[in-house]
């Protein structure tokens, strides 16, 4: 299938319509009620908040050049690290693949014409930038010092920031979490095409249906903290304070009863776009199909047992503490099984260096580090040293930076040419991604070691040994930021001057390489039927590229 | 959007058939009602824990409360379930005067139990119990709360007031839901082959209905009243 | 300036405690199976990368639907792993959790921005903690508003303080000289700032430590002053037959609570009880006792408790 054979319903048009020229005007896009234009409307407002929350990242890294640090005064640095944290989790991790690639990819690639749902889901990015607009007014005026856990009595209480806005933006933006989650698991669960069974979908839609679970499940856990957690301020009452009766902990266990689940929030759909990138560039079905797509399951239900060791070093008592240990161990299981079966994947394969290929071979090995570092924080003798210290900081920015963002570009860079019709330049792509995997690694790689040598984490200032790990790590994040900076730049340039990709650049499978690029507004001309398997790349026709 | 018409059956553009738009509503709601049995579990478990911790002030404080009040409350949230449930199947039959009746009995008795709520606040704010806001018992309330400690009763109130307060405000949500059910059902819109909206909704009444069924014996009927 | 950052740099840190080693063993083995599989996976997929590279654009390779007896070995064997590493830091931890008896007793206190240490004799310091060599020492840590954490890097431990509630550590240090303290948990503007030193002195130089100085007054005596200042003995008649109990030797035993639990009087038992008496009231006395919530700063409480821990039974060694 071809732009060719697509049959323009005007025929003033130049081009074949497509969900991109087939009405103009902000109204059209404001009001729409097309998965694709929603998507859009997300991949803008993220990438708003990756650089924001990249530039507080920036200032911070400068900031510890010095022992004494170099920039700003104590407050506004934990202001930085904390607008850092909430920007870059709520406002751009959370919604990255899900609302982007998966409000554009799901419908697509089970052959729909809509998610179920498609008022809720444009009211899902109504609510995400209403409550991004309450935590941009925190930020205006003098940002909020809590760090991102906002961990009582000191965010009840004692701080003297911004914590109501910032709070019950987190809020708002949770019920965005909550409609998009709800709205992915009736599709998948009511919308396929004939034929595609659960066993025949592509592992993007298992893991974003495990996502979605925890998006139900967790988010309203994590509102109803906030929400208490806001009252608390308000009226002073003390669910969480101590001096009123209250129990600060208890904020803690329903702030990790969400936020540990949001961890594989975050590195779920990532895992689902490196199943569907690694197969297309080995040409090879995927290795352990149903392996990986039960271990996302697996993942999903495990991760709401685990938030415990979170509070190893509260004074919990030990039993506590032996049994979220052995689940945070049994959580690993699942992810170490991805990693070997995207490893087989490669084998006897015909692999080729493209660019999202090389995110997800990157994805793999930093997430290998990333998962790997976890078991020194489950096991509990070895996490009293590590716990809220560098080594935490460099572990979750290895699951959530080396993961999760590669993920992430991984999928933007395979799904661009869908989404815009366009190519972007192929060896600017590739020298973006060793740029940032280079970046990345020595940015965070001296963390560990900071961490394990006694350095706590959120110190505005350091004692002068810590110096010579600290300025590497900033160093490392100049290269960092200049890898990410390169990518906007030549998407961008593509969506004008890149040449036009055609339906299946990759000479991928799945339906949504089936349908013109950009997809038209109803995705498919036909309703689609599927007969074969995912990953069937073995009796692809040779030369339909 | 682009709405096919079927009959007198809508079936929006993405859905191949009104079966498959009956069943993603019917999933959508339980889904959603998922994670409304997450949000009320944060809070029950908040309670469970400090209820746990400080037995004698929450026995004491919840036996402050008006049992009669709850009790009649309780009957009232029940029955307008079951007006609820009567006019599902009106809907199902295209009883169009049933229907509208039943609604707004529904209404009415929602109603009842928000006005019945009301006026049990009111208790409070004339017994100085309002966390925060007015906590300032006296005389028999005070006595009657001190022994177990003043500072852990108010964390009662804390949740009493937030438990009840989210609560009604489900309730206020329901209301707006079936006055919009209302003005569909006196313009004929459901028949037996749509009324999804009546069910989804219905299903929605019940579920505040249930979260009452809980939050009365855990805040009131604590404290060795019987 | 430029050439003291490259001087002095640690690889490693102290290992200055008596549990530092075995833990540190841990991590190293952790550390080597971290870098095992990770040049496992990379080298794997470098060899892949070239052995597999795309020769021609009409490659079709064979699909593989994969291997039952391979995703069972990749199963078992991470499952083996984490199995023994939970059992060997399991244990280690569960061997750690309870200080020795005999140990030195030292209450902590928290607050924006300082640590405050009292030691039993009545010597107290600020962001410095002394301690004899090779004497376990255990820590009992509160906080006065947020929640910080005690966290000393060169020995392995670190215990949040937690306001309203008393947590523990202990350690036995090992070697002498001065070693980082910090507060892991952050508490707000100056939590970087929330720093200090622990001392480990000879056994002699620190008896030398403790007597020197203008100590006044010890935690113990402080707290029998407040026991008769405060009204307590009117009720609690040390012979018995007073409105509430006798404390004589309560400390460390169980007590009948009047809803017929028994609780374990500990530091945090004497704490609820001093601050919200009627939450918890003992067996057979009325609840008449006032609350002391808001009427006593930490190291008040910290001393009453040390002073009823004093008041132990004929013949009774210190529990």
């Amino acid at each position: 299938m071809s732009t060719a054979t697509t049959v323009a319903p005007e025929p003033r048009a130049a081009t074949p319509l497509n969900y991109l020229n087939v009405e103009y005007g902000w109204r059209s896009w404001l009001f729409t009620k097309d998965h694709k234009r929603i998507a859009l409307l997300y991949l803008i407002s993220i990438t708003f908040y990756f650089f924001i929350g990249g530039a507080f990242a920036v200032l911070m890294r400068i900031h510890l050049i010095d022992p004494q640090g170099a920039l700003v005064q104590p407050e506004t640095y934990n202001k930085l690290f904390t607008m850092h944290g909430i920007i870059m989790i709520f406002f751009f991790l959370i919604p990255s693949i899900p609302s982007v690639l998966g409000n554009f990819l799901v419908p697509l690639m089970i052959g729909a014409r809509d998610l179920a749902f498609p008022r809720l889901n444009l009211l899902s990015w109504y609510i995400y930038m209403l409550g991004g607009a309450f935590t941009m007014y925190s930020v205006i005026h003098g940002g909020v010092d809590t760090g991102w856990t906002f961990y009582t009595p000191y965010s009840s209480t004692y701080a003297n920031s911004q914590v109501i806005p910032a709070a019950l933006g987190i809020f708002i933006t949770g019920f965005s979490s909550i409609l998009t989650g709800l709205n992915f698991i009736v599709t998948i669960h009511k919308m396929r095409a004939p034929g595609m069974t659960w066993f025949r979908m592509p592992l993007f839609l298992w893991s974003m249906y495990a996502t979605s679970i925890i998006f139900v499940l967790g988010t309203p856990v994590l509102a109803i903290a906030l929400f208490l957690l806001f009252l608390e301020r308000v009226f002073q009452v003390g669910i969480f304070t101590p001096a009123l009766g209250g129990d600060p902990l208890l904020f803690q266990h329903l702030f990790w009863f969400y936020s540990h689940p949001a961890v594989y929030i975050m590195i779920l759909p990532a895992m689902g776009v490196i199943s569907e990138i690694v197969p297309c560039f080995s040409r090879k079905r995927i290795f352990g199909y149903k392996v990986i797509g039960f271990s996302s399951v697996a993942i999903a239900v495990l991760s709401f047992l685990v938030w415990g060791h979170h509070m190893f070093v509260t004074g919990q008592s030990i039993y506590t503490g032996l049994v979220f240990s052995a689940l945070s161990f049994m959580v690993a299981i699942p992810s170490a099984i991805k990693v070997f079966n995207w490893t087989a994947t490669l084998y006897k394969g015909s692999i080729s260096y493209d660019a999202p290929m090389l995110y997800a071979l990157g994805f793999i090995g930093l997430f290998t580090m990333g998962g790997l570092t976890g078991l020194f924080l489950a096991s509990l003798s070895t996490d009293v040293q590590l716990n809220g210290t560098y080594f935490i900081v460099a572990h979750f920015h290895y699951i959530m930076v080396g993961g999760a963002v590669m993920g992430y570009l991984g999928g933007m860079h395979y799904w661009w040419p869908k989404i815009s019709g366009r190519l972007y330049p192929e060896i600017w792509a590739r020298l973006a991604a060793a740029i940032i995997f280079v970046g990345f690694n020595l940015t965070f790689f001296p963390q560990f070691m900071l961490g394990y040598l006694g350095m706590p984490r959120r110190y505005a200032f350091y004692p002068a040994e810590f110096q010579f790990l600290n300025v590497m790590s900033s160093a490392g994040a100049s290269i960092l930021g200049v890898g990410y900076l390169i990518p906007l730049i030549y998407f961008a340039w593509s969506m004008r001057y890149g040449p036009i990709a055609g339906p299946n650049p990759w000479g991928a499978t799945g339906l949504e390489w089936q349908t013109p690029s950009p997809p038209p507004k109803d995705n498919f001309e036909q309703p689609p039927a599927v007969a074969d398997e995912a990953y069937d790349y073995a009796h692809q026709e040779v030369g339909l590229v | 959007m682009s709405e096919a018409h079927s009959g007198r059956i809508h079936i929006a553009h993405q859905f191949e058939s009104s079966d498959q738009q009956h069943e993603a509503g019917t999933l959508g709601i339980w889904i959603f009602l998922a994670t409304e049995v997450m949000f009320f579990g944060g809070l029950f478990t908040g309670y469970a824990l400090d209820r746990w911790l400080y037995y004698p002030a929450f026995a004491a404080a919840s036996r402050i409360l008006d049992i009669r009040l709850g009790a009649i409350n309780t009957a009232v949230l029940l029955t307008s379930s079951f007006t609820m449930a009567l006019s599902v199947r009106a809907a199902q039959t295209a009883k169009r005067g049933a229907l509208a009746l039943l609604l707004i009995l529904t209404m009415l008795l929602g109603a009842v139990f928000l006005g019945i709520k009301g006026f049990e606040y009111y208790q409070k704010f004339v017994e100085h119990v309002v966390p925060s806001l007015d906590f300032a018992p006296q005389g028999e309330v005070l006595a009657r709360l001190a022994p177990g400690g003043l500072g852990h009763a108010q964390l009662f109130f804390c949740f009493y007031f937030f438990m009840t307060g989210l609560h009604a405000l489900h309730m206020i949500v329901g209301l707006g839901l079936l006055f919009v059910l209302l003005l569909r059902a006196l313009g004929s819109e459901f028949n037996a082959g749509y009324y999804a909206p009546v069910e989804v909704t219905g299903l929605y009444w019940h579920f505040v209905d249930i979260i009452w069924i809980f939050l009365f014996p855990l805040l009131y009927l604590i404290g060795g009243r019987f | 300036m430029p050439n003291a950052m490259f001087q002095n740099i640690p690889f490693h840190p102290d290992q200055a405690s008596s549990i530092a080693r075995s833990v540190d063993q841990l991590h190293f083995v952790i550390t080597g199976i971290t870098l095992f599989f990770t040049f496992l996976i990379f080298s794997t997929i470098c060899y892949f990368m070239i052995k597999y590279r795309r020769r021609s654009r009409d490659e079709r390779p064979a699909n593989i639907e994969g291997s039952l007896p391979l995703e069972i070995a990749w199963t078992l064997i991470p499952t083996m792993i984490c199995a023994g590493l939970f059992i060997w830091a399991s244990s280690q931890y569960f061997a750690n959790a309870k200080a020795p008896d005999g140990a030195i007793e030292v209450f902590v206190t928290g607050r924006q921005w300082m640590w405050k240490v009292q030691h039993p004799e009545g010597q107290s310091e600020i962001n410095e903690l002394h301690v004899p060599l090779g004497r376990p020492v255990k820590l009992t840590i509160t906080s006065e508003d947020v929640i910080h954490d005690f966290f000393i890097p060169a020995f392995r431990v670190k215990k949040d303080a937690v306001p309203g509630r008393y947590t523990s550590l202990w350690f036995t240090a090992t070697e002498t000289g001065r070693f980082h303290l910090f507060c892991a948990q952050y508490c707000g503007a100056f939590h970087a700032g929330m720093e200090g030193w622990v001392i480990v002195m000879e056994p002699n130089e620190y008896e030398r430590w403790l007597n020197s100085g203008a100590s006044g007054e010890t935690l113990e005596a402080a707290g029998q002053r407040l026991f008769q200042e405060r009204g307590c003995a009117n009720c609690h008649v040390e012979a018995g037959g007073g409105r509430g109990p006798s404390l004589r030797g309560v400390f460390g035993h169980p007590v009948r609570l009047a809803n017929g639990l028994t609780a374990a009087v500990d530091e945090s038992y004497l704490r609820e009880a001093i601050l919200t008496p009627n939450s918890h009231p003992v067996a057979g006395y009325p609840p008449i006792m006032p609350a002391f919530q808001g009427q006593l700063d930490e190291e008040q409480i910290l001393d009453l408790i040390a002073y009823i821990r004093s008041l132990r039974n004929e013949g009774e060694a210190q529990p």
